[in-house]
């Protein structure tokens, strides 16, 4: 083995591919080489191996080494092999894989066959003895994928270089770009813990901030992304995460359920939690089921289904006898009212505003008038 | 006499003309429509009604408020009123319809009573007589139209407080 060279694996500009075989195991003498299996090349120059995955690896040997050579027959679990002699390596040769051997041979065990045809190509070259007839321009490169080498590349071998040299670009690149990403992402986490510590001091120092600072910061943290945002990453998946996630909603609703009557479609608590969350975003159905955990966790919230399939979240305390009483005392005091007006009147979305006035319908405190100036609620005098 | 006809409150409650989605709202919504149906063919002396007329007709056509009873709300009434035996339809696609703001049973209580009252009990008298008569003038079964008279009589034949017979010239009956 202390005959090989390192190689380019590029063929000189006289030198021709003569045959090529996959899966072809290195001995050096009788024992393995530590290395994998490759592909075999004769050329007329020399006899190249290269390594299969990692084509930088890649080593020769000239044929003008060889001595003689032999085949050895397959055996039960032994591929057939070509035993090769070759003559001592000279003390001033330029660098392989292997410094030193004890054995004058090596060995080509085809695991994949081959081992006839390249036994006869190889007889051939050796009688040929090309290599004397046209010598190559230039000595041999040898060293591993010299500059020298790359630009002469030519052939195949040449070619799948060249895309082997593209991928590995793209993959440089790929993996810069996400590297960015992941710094990025934790640049937000710190912010985000910044961001908490100064909320913090802001609830020791209460007297000593303005009441307009304090709603300006708390603005800004919403804008931002609220301190420790519970992720998946975080808390696992299933049941465990989404009662984690109820609980950290039914912290930061509270405040805008009551801003907003008690009551919010499930698009616009998406909304709000998704911009409150900033990286971490929520799937509408993390949310869903979250929501739907908020019961058995004894949170002061609730999701609520309309009859329609319009589904809200809902404080607890906002109860229905409430909203019916709301939605009766509005229209009894207006004479009659649409959903629009009564959407204007709560402050509400006209889609919640309606489900209220159906919900006061449906328990029989107002009744309908559906004409061509639209649907209007009245007091069931009834 | 449009005029003196007393419309009830609902008549101006716009909801009125919407048939109404909650169960117990419609009820009571049906309820008074029935109601309303009744009297106003009662003061209008009415006997049967055509279904596209009818919706055009005062009764469900409110042009003060311009609200208006659709002809599918109008059917449900109709029906409310079939099941009460106040109304019975004249042809299978349910286009007119025989009302009947009194049951024959009760016209025939109303006939009887003014027999007995008059102690004319075992006497004989064409149906013209009853409906038309001079004696019966300021009763309400005055003017009765004649199918209407029969049924009525017929109600009270089944009681056994009445005979109808067959007379010349039409129809007769006897009170017992």
């Amino acid at each position: 083995m202390d005959r090989f060279l390192w190689s380019s694996g590029l063929l000189e500009m006289n030198e021709t591919l003569v045959i090529q075989q996959r899966g072809v195991r290195l001995y050096d003498g009788d024992e393995k080489a530590k290395l994998d299996v490759g592909v075999v090349l004769l050329s007329t120059h020399r006899l190249i191996w290269r390594d299969l995955k990692n084509h930088e690896c890649c080593m020769a040997i000239p044929l003008s080494q060889i001595i003689f050579f032999e085949e050895q027959a397959a055996g039960i679990g032994k591929s057939a092999k070509i035993v090769i002699h070759l003559h001592p390596a000279s003390p001033n040769k330029d660098p392989g894989p292997y410094q030193s051997s004890k054995f004058s041979y090596i060995k080509l065990s085809f695991k994949e066959h081959g081992q006839i045809e390249f036994y006869r190509r190889l007889s051939e070259e050796m009688t040929q003895k090309r290599w004397e007839r046209t010598p190559v321009s230039q000595p041999i490169p040898t060293g591993t994928g010299s500059q020298a080498g790359r630009t002469r590349a030519v052939g195949i071998v040449g070619i799948e270089r060249k895309l082997e040299e593209k991928r590995k670009e793209m993959d440089k690149n790929i993996s810069e770009a996400f590297e960015d990403l992941s710094k990025l992402m934790e640049k937000a986490k710190e912010m985000v813990e910044l961001s908490r510590s100064i909320a913090s001091k802001i609830k020791e120092k209460q007297g000593d901030i303005t009441e307009d600072e304090t709603i300006r910061f708390k603005s800004y943290l919403l804008s931002m992304g609220i301190a420790n945002p519970v992720t998946r990453e975080t808390h696992g998946s299933g049941t465990h995460y989404h009662m984690q996630l109820a609980r950290q909603l039914g912290d930061m609703l509270l405040a805008p359920l009551e801003e907003r009557g008690g009551m919010m479609a499930l698009t616009e608590v998406y909304c709000l939690v998704n911009r409150a969350r900033g990286m971490e975003l929520l799937s509408p159905e993390d949310l869903v089921n979250a929501c739907k955990v908020f019961e058995s966790l004894k949170l002061p919230l609730r999701l609520r289904v309309f009859d329609s399939g319009v589904m809200v979240v809902q404080l607890q305390s906002h109860s229905e006898e409430e909203m019916i009483a709301s939605a009766l005392d509005n229209v009894s005091e207006k004479g009659s009212l649409t959903s629009e007006e009564f959407a204007k009147l709560l402050g509400l979305s006209v889609l919640l505003a309606k489900e209220r006035l159906l919900l006061a319908e449906k328990m029989g405190h107002l009744c309908r008038d559906d004409s061509v100036e639209g649907l209007r609620f009245y007091p069931n005098l009834f | 006499s449009e005029m003196s006809f007393e419309w009830p409150w609902q008549y101006n409650f716009p909801p009125f003309f919407t048939l109404q989605p909650n169960v117990d709202t419609r009820q009571k919504q049906l309820a008074a429509w029935c109601s309303l149906v009744l009297s106003y063919c009662r003061h209008r002396k009415l006997y049967t009604l055509d279904v596209m007329e009818a919706q055009e007709s005062p009764v469900f056509n409110n042009k003060k408020i311009s609200r208006k009873l659709s002809v599918e709300a109008i059917q449900v009434v109709f029906e409310e009123l079939r099941k009460k035996g106040n109304l019975e339809w004249m042809d299978k696609n349910k286009t007119r319809c025989l009302i009947m703001w009194r049951r024959p049973e009760e016209w025939g209580k109303l006939i009887y009573q003014w027999v007995s009252r008059n102690g004319m009990n075992n006497s004989v008298f064409t149906l013209y007589e009853l409906s038309n008569g001079d004696d019966t003038e300021s009763e309400e079964f005055h003017g009765l139209e004649e199918w209407m008279l029969l049924r009525s009589l017929q109600a009270l034949q089944a009681e056994g407080k009445a005979e109808i017979i067959t007379m010349d010239d039409g129809k007769g009956v006897k009170f017992f």
